[in-house]
């Protein structure tokens, strides 16, 4: 704290002198400006790194740019490629943006502010006139998931390095087990993929493809131990990975006492199925069908339903891929009503729509494929932008999961058989800031939320990721404002042969991306290491979901009405001693303990109930019979309890 | 007085300032006043009917005298003290008057003196207290008129009818005559565990009758695994034997399988159904999965039926359930404990989906809760083809009772959805009613007794569920809605007859007065008031969920069949067994017409391309998981497997497409097949 002092003191003998020096006006805004708010904390960061700091003997450079250029160069040849200083940018963070260099050392942000103490030979990032923000994390990819067998054409490597290029420096990506399939096998596997194939920091989604009372210990060892903290249910995929809404329920209950987030892939797979069908009798069989067969309602109802059944279980929940207006709609809605619950538009549905399924040329139609499909409505995109903006969807992913055409191919008879996915994980950035910022949706601020801080703060990650702050890792991304592109399959980082944005042109850039500390794209090098990523472990009950879900866990009791005895008349029921079993069906705490009591037992049970309950047993035929029982009629009724 | 209004229709010359003081009677005032609307209406109505009597009176005379009917006022000298003995007999037996016994037919004659309107070209008649003008009130439009019965049928309305003498004369004393209330959803026979509720098709239709609803139609409940047609037949044969008015059945669908769907179309093509019932609650009983619920609407589309729905998340209240008894919450409370409200919001959303998706028309039943009524609003405004219906009890109490601490009465409100306990439910919707986005008042009467309640006083979910209503239903819809000046008479009449004649193709049969229509009329008093107590009900059942609350409106005499079966201070004359079958013929109007045209422009058209001649990856054959699917939620076996067995299988799959072949360590290979290898695709496909 002492030292916190003296570095104001010392700013402000040379604040003045310093900011007439460099001439350049920005730096005023720090303390005058829009974002002057959180100038304490500001304070608080840059002092805590000065302690460190005391190999710097010679005079602070009173500048920042200018002056400090001279000494880097001098230094240069003991450059370290760890220890790096940004210059001059403008901090971006998803509550303030100010102005200030940043000193990154193993990997890490040591020291942000003016006039920093660093030690020499580091290596110097020019980022005057751009901004400095946290690199974006992409909060879905499937690089490998594979599809009727085939994996995506572009996988850790290939994604990762495409992030990277797109300014994005974390991925979490879904683990795919096939159904029925060890979830923890399946963690190893990715885990062993990512570890020797990621080229940036990566964590892990798990994906419940089939659910049964077996996966409780899995999903409790991944969430204890193996850091994964969010899992995704399907609600389509009928027959494969479907599940249905008690097993839901069951899931959501036993995520909620994990700690951790459900994620759902939201569309009534039952309608879709017999739509699939109808649509095949038609004859209809291109890329466009498949668009026809996933409507839009398809995609709203599921979401509804899975923000009834989490309602229920009080579980916090993530609509993965919010594809169409009404569907996004119905998250902004129930948000108003108070649920846990966020949205994640993802680049395919903010950049374009999915008029391209009707295209003539089958390939490009076939790259849009993917569920729930990109809407044909064009005002989509904006619709969404807008609903990210207003905070009402809060995250932003890609999805990402590319076939090749060869791939796609596969079902260029039948639109069923199509593999799923589209590029978006080197455009996200863009495509956001282009659609959002770009027009004046949104500030910068938001628009570093909606791309990395809210990530982070949902899947438990903040601050180390999704912040510029002291002690956060050194995952930065020079990014420029002003520079014009366009996006193509020719230029892009992906080895898929089509881009889905082919053509469209957008505005804003990552000039310099820096991952784990070092630089990775530079100069429009992409300069990466294949097996550099690291695994980022992820912890149960994130702060930003959990808080409100604990609080409305101890509120929501119900209590029963205590009674008398009902001592009155019973109906004595003959056939009822044959659906005895009904009773112990309902009666059965469900989760005695903690847990899963699966659906089938639950359900297997409740078949005797229906053989007892037989119907014929009980035709009324004698309309008007009370049969009514003495009082020592009660003991059947004990009996049957 | 009829010749004294004879006489002034005659001369048609009294002035306008005299006739107005002169008729506004009290009664008449009120009706008046209370619906300034309908008084325009009144206007225009009367004259053209006038017209149109006029017309029809040249060509009815001959036939007038050949009969023995029922009788207009106005040309009617009879002597009332005269009708109305032979009234009272009448009643009783069914035959109103001496001479139409003789010939086996039945009259009655709801006479409607008929009321000029101010200044209007008939004059206004001068009234004794007996005599009072009445208004004949339709879902369009209210007139003075009044209406002749014969042999069950109405034969004429207008003013100054010309009818024979010895008909019965019934006056309407200035109060409404509206066409016999619908009462679309009953539950008389369905039975609980195997107990019947104690209201059968007798208690239920007398109760019916008396609160001046003159047809329902009841639900057909067939077990899981029963026959439809058979059921159907019990239920038509128990209905024929002990229903006092005209019936009509909905069928519910336990299940779906194929051999439904061949008695779907016996029952719609010879039986006269044309309503379903699908259930999305009553876990491993009643409940479909949607892929079941697509197909069932697919297949009802096709037949012209319309498809009811019970519109709650099974699945979580079966979850909810196991849950709350697991916290020790045994009582009635723990009923609306799990099934909030919000599945119920949910189901009707999903069912309106599926409906959009097939293009098929929905009916929720029972629409308990606020937000699904919102739920249906909304759809409509977005052009879905669905019709609601708030029953009795969601528009006259809460579900605060459940919290009672007599659990009998508690656990009279038992019922599915159950009542919101949010106490502004009823005014919102009867809100919703009364601008059409609800357009249907049922009841959902399924009375069960207390000592039958009690099999579940150890465990809410055995409580039968079911409360009372048909015979307060649309005392309450006036007290609630036309009293409170939210609705008009004649959305009144709409909601509670007119709009469920529409939908399930009774119209213009029922629903309405009109020529030819079926005479089941009620003559409504708005100014009746009355206290809702079990003491005084028609009902069996002990705890009438509404005891002890006001009900203004309420009807002074009944026709069913165009017999009198109920007249203030008579009482009720009911004869069992006297109720018909109305069959009711597919495709209804109403309902089907957009549905029809939509179809037509629906089409779906592929685009038209060029054969993909590209390479096309090499698939390694993939086993085709037989999944059990898990989404089933109707059959216990089919629903899930047990987790073994589920590991077993997926082993299997595993076998196949392993994981680790797909595992890309070969990550930038691309093994392209040679135009050769679509064979491969085809036989995947």
């Amino acid at each position: 704290m002492a030292e916190r002092k003296l570095l104001p003191r010392d700013n402000d003998e040379g604040s003045l002198l310093s900011k007439l020096g460099t001439d350049s006006p920005k730096p005023r805004v720090k303390f005058g400006g829009m974002f002057c708010n959180v100038e304490g904390a500001f304070e608080n960061k840059t002092l805590n790194f000065d302690s460190y700091n005391s190999i710097q003997t010679e005079p602070r450079p009173s500048g920042m740019g200018l002056i400090f250029v001279p000494h880097c160069s001098v230094s240069s040849l003991c450059l370290q490629a760890d220890r790096l200083i940004i210059k001059g940018g403008k901090v971006v963070n998803d509550d303030q943006s100010f102005y200030a260099d940043i000193y990154v050392e193993d990997g890490i942000i040591k020291q942000i502010g003016e006039n920093l103490i660093v030690p020499g030979g580091v290596k110097t990032v020019d980022a005057y006139g751009h901004m400095v923000i946290p690199g974006g994390i992409d909060v879905n990819t499937s690089l490998q998931a594979p599809q009727l067998g085939m994996c995506p054409a572009d996988d850790f490597y290939h994604g990762t390095r495409a992030a990277l290029a797109g300014g994005t420096t974390m991925i979490i990506d879904h683990v795919v087990p096939e159904p029925g399939a060890s979830l923890l096998g399946a963690y190893d596997q990715w885990r062993d993929l990512g570890d020797r194939r990621s080229c940036c920091d990566y964590s892990l989604h798990m994906d419940i493809t089939r659910w049964h009372d077996g996966l409780f210990e899995e999903l409790e060892s991944l969430v204890k131990d193996k850091g994964v903290n969010s899992f995704l249910i399907f609600m389509s995929y009928k027959d494969k990975f479907q599940s249905s809404d008690s097993q839901m329920y069951e899931m959501f209950s036993i995520i909620r006492d994990l700690g951790a987030i459900a994620q759902v892939h939201a569309e009534n797979g039952d309608i879709i199925d017999e739509e699939q069908k109808r649509l095949l009798e038609l004859g209809i069989t291109g890329p466009e069908g498949h668009v026809l067969c996933h409507p839009e309602e398809v995609e709203t109802e599921a979401v509804y339903r899975a923000i009834t059944i989490a309602k229920q279980a009080n579980c916090p929940l993530y609509i993965t891929k919010v594809m169409s207006k009404s569907a996004a709609d119905v998250i902004a809605k129930a948000r108003k009503k108070g649920m846990v619950v966020y949205g994640e538009p993802i680049t395919a549905s903010l950049g374009t729509d999915g008029s391209h399924h009707w295209s003539k040329n089958w390939a490009k139609a076939a790259a849009f494929v993917m569920s729930p499909p990109i809407n044909p409505d064009p005002s989509t995109p904006e619709y969404l932008s807008s609903l990210l903006s207003c905070g009402d969807l809060q995250v932003t992913a890609s999805g990402n999961s590319t076939f090749s055409t060869a791939q796609k191919a596969v079902g260029k008879d039948n639109f069923t058989l199509i593999p799923e996915g589209t590029n978006g994980i080197e455009e996200r950035l863009a495509v956001v800031w282009e659609k959002a910022v770009a027009t004046g949706k949104m500030d910068e601020n938001e628009f570093v939320a909606v791309t990395s801080t809210n990530a982070a703060k949902l899947f438990n990650l903040y601050p180390r990721k999704g912040r510029i702050a002291v002690g956060s890792d050194a995952d930065i991304v020079i990014w420029n404002p002003k520079e014009t592109r366009t996006l193509s399959a020719t230029t892009h980082t992906l080895t898929v042969e089509i881009n889905i944005f082919e053509g469209m042109e957008v505005r804003g850039a990552p000039v310099v991306v820096i991952s784990q500390g070092k630089i990775v794209l530079e100069d429009g090098k992409l300069d990466v290491t294949e097996g550099s990523g690291r695994f980022v472990p992820r912890k149960a009950y994130p702060d930003y979901v959990y808080k409100r879900i604990k609080a409305r866990s101890r509120m929501a009791d119900a209590r029963g009405v205590p009674r008398g005895n009902y001592d009155g008349p019973v109906h004595d029921v003959i056939s009822m001693t044959k659906s005895v079993p009904a009773t112990p069906t309902s009666r059965m705490p469900q989760f005695p303990g903690k847990g899963p009591l699966g659906p089938a037992r639950n359900l297997h049970q409740s078949g005797f109930t229906l053989s007892g309950t037989q119907i014929d047993d009980h035709i009324p035929r004698r309309s008007a019979q009370r049969i009514v029982a003495p009082p020592g009629g009660r003991t059947n009724i004990t009996t049957l309890s | 007085m009829s010749d004294c209004r004879r006489q002034w229709n005659r001369e048609d010359e009294l002035p306008v300032y005299l006739a107005g003081p002169i008729t506004t009677g009290p009664n008449q005032r009120k009706s008046y006043g209370m619906f300034t609307s309908a008084e325009g209406a009144c206007d225009s109505t009367t004259k053209d009917y006038d017209n149109c009597a006029a017309g029809r009176r040249g060509t009815r005379t001959p036939r007038s005298f050949s009969r023995d009917r029922l009788l207009d006022y106005a040309e009617n000298p009879v002597p009332e003290a005269a009708s109305e003995a032979s009234e009272v007999q009448g009643c009783g037996s069914l035959v109103n008057s001496p001479g139409e016994s003789e010939d086996g037919r039945q009259g009655v004659a709801t006479a409607c003196p008929s009321g000029g309107q101010y200044g209007a070209t008939s004059g206004w008649p001068f009234q004794t207290s007996q005599r009072r003008g009445g208004r004949v009130v339709n879902d369009d439009r209210s007139e003075f008129a009044d209406v002749y019965v014969e042999h069950g049928l109405i034969k004429d309305v207008g003013v100054n009818l010309t009818v024979p003498d010895d008909v019965r004369v019934l006056e309407a004393n200035g109060a409404m005559v509206i066409p016999g209330g619908i009462d679309v959803n009953t539950c008389l026979l369905k039975p609980h565990l195997g107990c019947p509720p104690v209201d059968d098709f007798f208690l239920g239709t007398k109760a019916a009758l008396a609160g001046g609803t003159t047809m329902i139609i009841d639900h057909v409940v067939p077990q899981p695994g029963d026959s439809l047609l058979e059921a159907f037949e019990r239920w038509q044969a128990s209905a024929d034997r002990k229903c006092c008015c005209d019936y009509s059945l909905h069928v519910d669908l336990p299940n779906w399988n194929a051999g439904v769907q061949d008695e779907l179309e016996v029952l719609v093509q010879e039986k006269g159904i044309n309503s379903f019932q699908v259930y999305m609650a009553y876990k491993d009983m009643f409940q479909m999965t949607d892929s079941q619920l697509y197909e069932a609407f697919s297949f009802l589309k096709d037949l012209g039926a319309v498809v009811m729905v019970h519109a709650e998340n099974g699945d979580l209240i079966a979850q909810e359930q196991s849950k709350i008894l697991s916290m020790g919450i045994t009582g009635p409370e723990g009923h609306p404990l799990s099934r909030p409200e919000e599945l119920e919001a949910e189901a009707v959303f999903r069912a309106i989906t599926l409906g959009n998706r097939v293009n098929c028309p929905v009916y929720i039943t029972k629409v308990m809760s606020k937000t699904a009524a919102d739920t249906i609003t909304q759809a409509r405004r977005k052009g879905s083809v669905v019709f609601g219906e708030p029953i009795t009890a969601s528009l006259a109490t809460d579900g605060s009772h459940y919290w009672s601490k007599n659990w009998a009465k508690a656990a009279a409100y038992v019922t599915s959805p159950p009542l919101s306990p949010d106490p502004t439910t009823p005014d919102h919707l009867h809100s919703l009613l009364a601008c059409g986005d609800l357009q249907v008042v049922g009841s959902a009467h399924c009375a069960y007794s207390t000592s039958q309640k009690a099999i579940g006083k150890d465990n809410f979910t055995l409580i039968p569920e079911g409360t009372n209503g048909v015979e307060e239903r649309m005392g309450f819809v006036w007290d609630k809605a036309v009293a409170m000046g939210k609705m008009d008479e004649n959305q009144f009449v709409a909601v509670t007859s007119t709009n469920s004649a529409k939908i399930f193709n009774l119209y213009p049969r029922k629903g309405r007065i009109a020529v030819g229509s079926d005479a089941d009329i009620v003559i409504w008093d708005p100014d009746r008031t009355k206290t809702i107590t079990s003491k005084i009900q028609q009902s069996a059942v002990e705890y009438n969920i509404f005891e002890g609350m006001e009900c203004r409106g309420g009807p002074v005499a009944v026709v069913s069949q165009g017999r009198v079966v109920y007249e203030e201070g008579e009482g009720l004359q009911v004869q069992q067994g006297s109720g018909r079958f109305i069959p009711r013929q597919a495709f209804p109007d109403h309902v089907y017409q957009r549905i029809r045209t939509r179809n037509k422009v629906k089409g779906r058209q592929g685009v038209t391309r060029g054969m993909y001649d590209g390479p096309v990856y090499d698939v390694p054959a993939m086993p085709k998981y037989i999944t059990p699917s898990p989404s089933a939620k109707t059959s216990p076996t089919s629903h899930q497997p047990p987790p073994i067995r589920n590991l077993h299988q997926s082993n299997f799959s595993l076998s196949g497409a392993q994981l680790d072949d797909n595992v890309p360590r070969r990550s930038g290979h691309r093994i392209v097949a040679p135009p050769g290898g679509r064979s491969n695709i085809t036989s995947l496909g």
